[in-house]
């Protein structure tokens, strides 16, 4: 849709990696063979999914305007990017972020493209991710590239796939931490990006690190990997050593399922292969068809953390050893130190916050929840808070300046979508703040009652149900006005909004979480709110909360209110707000919130969500694709082959005879490939290799031969293979074109007559 | 290594923000704009394809309310606390660069009109008449650099003497008289217009319609023709 979009591909060149601008370019190529009819639309949809360009609420085409709902008549038309989801709908495009860590430069990059391909902001997710929304497709190739050229990749950012690795953002600070995790979860999520034993699972995977066990910062608990900082002496040497808890099969969702433990201590050079076998074990065994069981929490309770144990370890026994299990650690162990810009220092004097242009009460506040101290003296950490995650594209241009005056350019995105600056000499914490402040980024309050975490909800996605933004902006704008003067107990209290049951605001591990749920009420439909109480944030998100009652949503201000006052007036000495709510127990809070579950007679404002005046409907819920599509590797392996041959035919008109006859012998040896990969998963690409497999998987037993044609397409292969060096006439590489098209289709003939054609 | 000659820059992607009155910016509340604006949705009030409203309130300085479209996006916008009514072209234009100005223009003064004279928001949001910001949204086309702003200053005066009607005005690149900001290169390309006499709306209007700078002058291209449209 931009108009320079054909150009950043020349301009960026030599400044991006090879294989993230082979896997960009593609993508550009799935986008073109989508437009053509080419490639299928639920293939297309995963291909998009895995490389973060997901779809957003009305991409089928339609949107309630309040009165009636409207057909929205893109311009192309029928063309779609998904099923059921229109081409030039407005989508969402994830963009991952290691740990949550990010330079100066790549700040910079973010706020282009924020304002360039979306509406300005940018938005930090409770993964440590990036999104911005109200993205053109045809826009995100050129979007992936500047974000290539700053080392950023928004490779399987969605989709069945290794999501985000995510990682404490104090890790290598913390004072309570066992060590810093930083350099084990990059090299993590370095080895599993791309992996070939990822590629295969039913739905999505996220690991996540904590540098300690008390701390809610890494959320290792609601995680399907879970690694917590561990160390221990060894009984022979007498020595230290560092390791891993390993914790397997938590997640949130509907119904919130605690990590199990798998090993207490992992060490360090163990941690890569012990989650490529689980990843593999994953892969082979879970569920694929039905997409409300395919998490591997559910294969866990389904084999149990015993029977799950065994196998991996089984797993990890014959797998074949890969150097970069140790050396991407060693890698990222000398690259991952930070280290200060500034000299340590003093904090300010009193005499010195009360100069702080009229804003010293504001400083206050802000010293009290926004720093925290380092392990390393003079230093303390900065939390910059955003409202509801969103943060401009000129804030983000300041917030480059601002790291780079006061560290060493490097800041991190945290679980509570906020920024962490790390390293910030304790004598420059006024100038910082003053620095913040100026460009509207100086928010007191950060990880309090008023730092309120919140999905999408109804403003974007596809599966929101009531509006946890608009509940979120209404109650932080009401929190804000009164925090700082509410007991020093109920400060410190966490609100999390999730727009549906699927819990992508975290509200199972709040105090006061609440998620969308919609009721009829005299013929209307009326947005609600399901609140729960008494999540555990803190020790990784240890326990969940109580589902209590549904309340209109245009209620609930009035229902954390009275939850707040009654835990001021009502709570036992030193008696948490879990532990408040437990006592109380769930008939008493029903009870006590009894009265909001009917909206006040003949207000008819309670047929409105907040933020929207629309009549509320359901009708606007799309098919969400956190589930993505389900597409075996075989698929993907064959649309490899459609594109190589694509390809071969672009070289072919272009003149480039020798090209083409190369991507079309490619071609048929990435279908011949795919097909091996159902049976040996660790084939490699040597063309030889390939042959040989396949001739004995597939030619020997026949299973390749066609109903007709017996084992013509096959020789198709062998041919090209036994010529694969001479070179290719115009004529030769066309005759190659149309055999490696009968060998893919013969290919894809195959796949269906094995019957493993996953049905979605 | 593409280049861009800046002697042809083909602008595209043009926003136009008109700036508000400044007692109106310091004490509207933005809040009924988000019914007007949805309003404008289920009307589809002129030729674009309307979509959606995102609310950023919440946000300082940020673009406030939005009304998100598929060929366009309006706001009530307060970049550098800035409030005025910005209108972001997204979707590409045939046409010559003056064309494609004032179609940005055009369609800014009509959004602009069409909330001053919506009685839900009572009279309380009025272009100042004077101020107004243009950015060129897309850097690659037009980087925020001394060459660019050289090559294009004869194009800005020319649409800012047909929108002004030959009446004087001043003309700077960066997005506010006062700041130091158009010498930032990681800031869109900005100009900023400021007439010597508040002009209303239509009578920029009609300014640029007596220039023949139609919207004939910049046409969706063929790809952005809508299916249905």
């Amino acid at each position: 849709m931009k108009a320079s979009n054909p150009l950043w591909k020349e301009k960026l060149a030599g400044q991006i990696a090879e294989p993230l601008s082979r896997e960009i370019d593609t993508f550009e190529t799935d986008i073109a063979l989508r437009k053509q009819g080419k490639l299928d639309e639920r293939l297309f949809a995963e291909t998009r999914l895995r490389r973060g360009a997901y779809g957003q609420r009305y991409d089928n085409g339609q949107r309630s305007d309040g009165q009636k709902v409207q057909r929205l008549n893109f311009p192309s038309g029928e063309l779609t990017k998904g099923p059921n989801t229109m081409w030039d709908a407005p989508g969402m495009q994830r963009i991952k972020i290691p740990g949550g860590g990010m330079n100066a430069a790549q700040l910079e990059v973010m706020a282009e493209l924020a304002e360039e391909y979306s509406d300005g902001i940018a938005h930090v997710t409770t993964r440590q991710d990036f999104q911005l929304h109200y993205v053109n497709i045809d826009d995100t190739p050129a979007l992936m590239r500047r974000l290539a050229a700053a080392s950023i990749t928004t490779r399987e950012a969605c989709g069945n796939s290794v999501r985000n690795v995510t990682a404490c953002p104090y890790a290598g600070v913390c004072q309570d931490e066992a060590f810093d995790v930083t350099p084990y979860s990059r090299a993590l999520a370095k080895f599993l990006l791309g992996h070939p034993d990822c590629q295969n699972f039913g739905r999505k995977f996220k690991p996540a690190f904590s540098g300690c066990a008390q701390h809610a910062c890494g959320l290792t608990s609601l995680h399907d990997l879970g690694l917590i900082a561990a160390k221990r002496t060894n009984a022979a040497t007498g020595r230290e050593e560092q390791g891993f808890e390993m914790y397997v099969g938590g997640g949130l969702g509907a119904v919130p399922y605690q990590a199990k433990l798998f090993d207490s201590f992992v060490p360090p050079e163990e941690l890569l292969p012990l989650a490529q076998a689980i990843a593999r074990v994953f892969a082979r065994l879970g569920e694929k068809k039905n997409r409300n069981r395919a998490r591997i929490k559910f294969l866990i309770q389904d084999l149990g953390i015993e029977k799950f144990r065994e196998l991996v370890l089984e797993e990890r026994k014959i797998l074949p050893f890969d150097p970069r299990w140790t050396e991407y650690i060693k890698e990222a162990l000398a690259e991952s130190e930070e280290t200060p810009l500034k000299p340590s220092g003093e904090l300010p004097s009193l005499i010195a916050i009360e100069g702080l242009n009229g804003n010293s009460e504001k400083f206050k506040k802000w010293l009290k929840h926004n720093t925290r101290p380092q392990h390393h003296p003079g230093y303390v950490t900065v939390t910059v808070a955003l409202p509801l995650g969103d943060i401009t594209a000129n804030q983000l241009r300041s917030l480059a300046d601002i790291v780079r005056r006061f560290t060493k350019e490097t800041i991190r995105t945290t679980v509570e979508q906020n920024f962490a600056i790390r390293w910030v000499s304790k004598s420059d914490v006024r100038e910082l703040f003053a620095a913040l402040h100026a460009v509207g980024l100086g928010d007191p309050g950060a990880g309090a009652l008023v730092d309120i975490t919140s999905c999408p909800g109804t403003d974007t996605c596809k599966l929101g149900i009531s509006s946890s933004r608009g509940l979120a902006a209404e109650l932080r704008r009401r929190v804000s006005e009164k925090s700082f003067e509410q007991d020093e107990a109920v400060q410190n209290l966490h609100i999390k909004i999730s727009g549906c049951f699927n819990s992508c605001g975290q509200h199972h591990v709040a105090d006061l979480g609440f998620y969308g749920v919609s009721r009829k009420i005299a013929g209307f439909a009326v947005p609600h709110f399901q609140v729960v109480l008494g999540g555990e944030w803190s020790h990784n998100a240890a326990s969940y909360g109580l589902p209590v009652v549904a309340i209109p949503s245009k209620s609930i201000p009035q229902v954390v209110t009275r939850l707040t006052d009654r835990y001021v007036a009502g709570r036992n000495s030193g008696e948490t707000f879990k532990a408040f709510i437990t006592r109380l127990g769930k008939a008493e809070l029903k009870k006590m919130l009894e009265d909001l579950t009917k909206p006040p007679a003949g207000d008819r404002s309670y047929v409105s969500d907040w933020g929207d005046p629309r009549e509320y409907t359901l009708g606007d819920m799309g098919v969400g694709e956190c589930a993505g599509e389900v597409v075996s590797s075989v698929e993907f392996g064959l649309a490899a082959a459609e594109r190589e041959l694509f390809e071969a035919q672009l070289a072919h008109e272009a003149g480039q005879a020798q090209q083409a006859g190369k991507k079309a012998y490619q071609a048929m040896l990435n279908a011949a490939k795919a097909l091996v990969e159902l049976e040996y998963s660790d084939i490699t690409n040597d063309p030889e290799q390939i042959v040989a497999e396949f001739r004995t998987r597939y030619f020997d037993t026949q299973k390749f031969f066609d109903p007709f044609a017996g084992g013509k397409f096959a020789n198709y292969l062998f041919d090209a293979h036994s010529k694969a060096a001479q070179p290719y006439t115009s004529e030769s590489s066309r005759y190659l074109m149309d055999e490696a098209q009968l060998f893919i289709d013969a290919a894809h003939s195959c796949y269906n007559r094995l019957g493993t054609l996953v049905s979605v | 290594m593409a280049t861009i000659e800046v002697q042809h820059i083909g602008l595209q992607h043009i926003n136009v923000k008109l700036l508000l009155k400044k007692e109106d910016a310091q004490a509207i509340d933005l809040d009924p704009v988000i019914p007007v604006f949805h309003s404008w949705i289920q009307q589809q009030v002129g030729d674009e394809l309307l979509l959606d409203v995102a609310d950023y309130r919440h946000v300082q300085a940020g673009p406030g309310i939005v009304l998100i479209g598929h060929e366009a996006d309006y706001s009530l916008d307060n970049a550098d606390n800035r409030l005025g009514v910005r209108y972001n072209r997204k979707a590409v234009l045939d046409g010559t660069n003056q064309g494609r100005l004032a179609q940005a223009a055009r369609a800014a003064l009509t959004a602009c009109q069409r909330l001053q004279q919506d009685t839900r928001l009572d009279g309380k949001l009025n272009f100042n008449g004077q101020d107004i910001e243009i950015f060129i949204n897309d850097r690659l086309l037009a980087p925020n650099t001394v060459a660019t702003r050289e090559a294009l200053k004869p194009e800005f005066q020319a649409f800012a003497d047909k929108l002004f009607g030959g009446s004087q005005y001043f003309l700077k690149f960066g997005s506010d008289s006062s700041s130091s900001e158009s010498a930032d290169p990681r800031r869109l390309l900005a100009v900023f217009l400021h007439a010597a006499h508040a002009f209303p709306a239509e009578d920029l209007m009609d300014n640029l319609k007596s220039a023949s700078l139609s919207v004939e002058a910049a046409r969706p291209t063929q790809t952005e023709a809508r299916a249905n449209g």
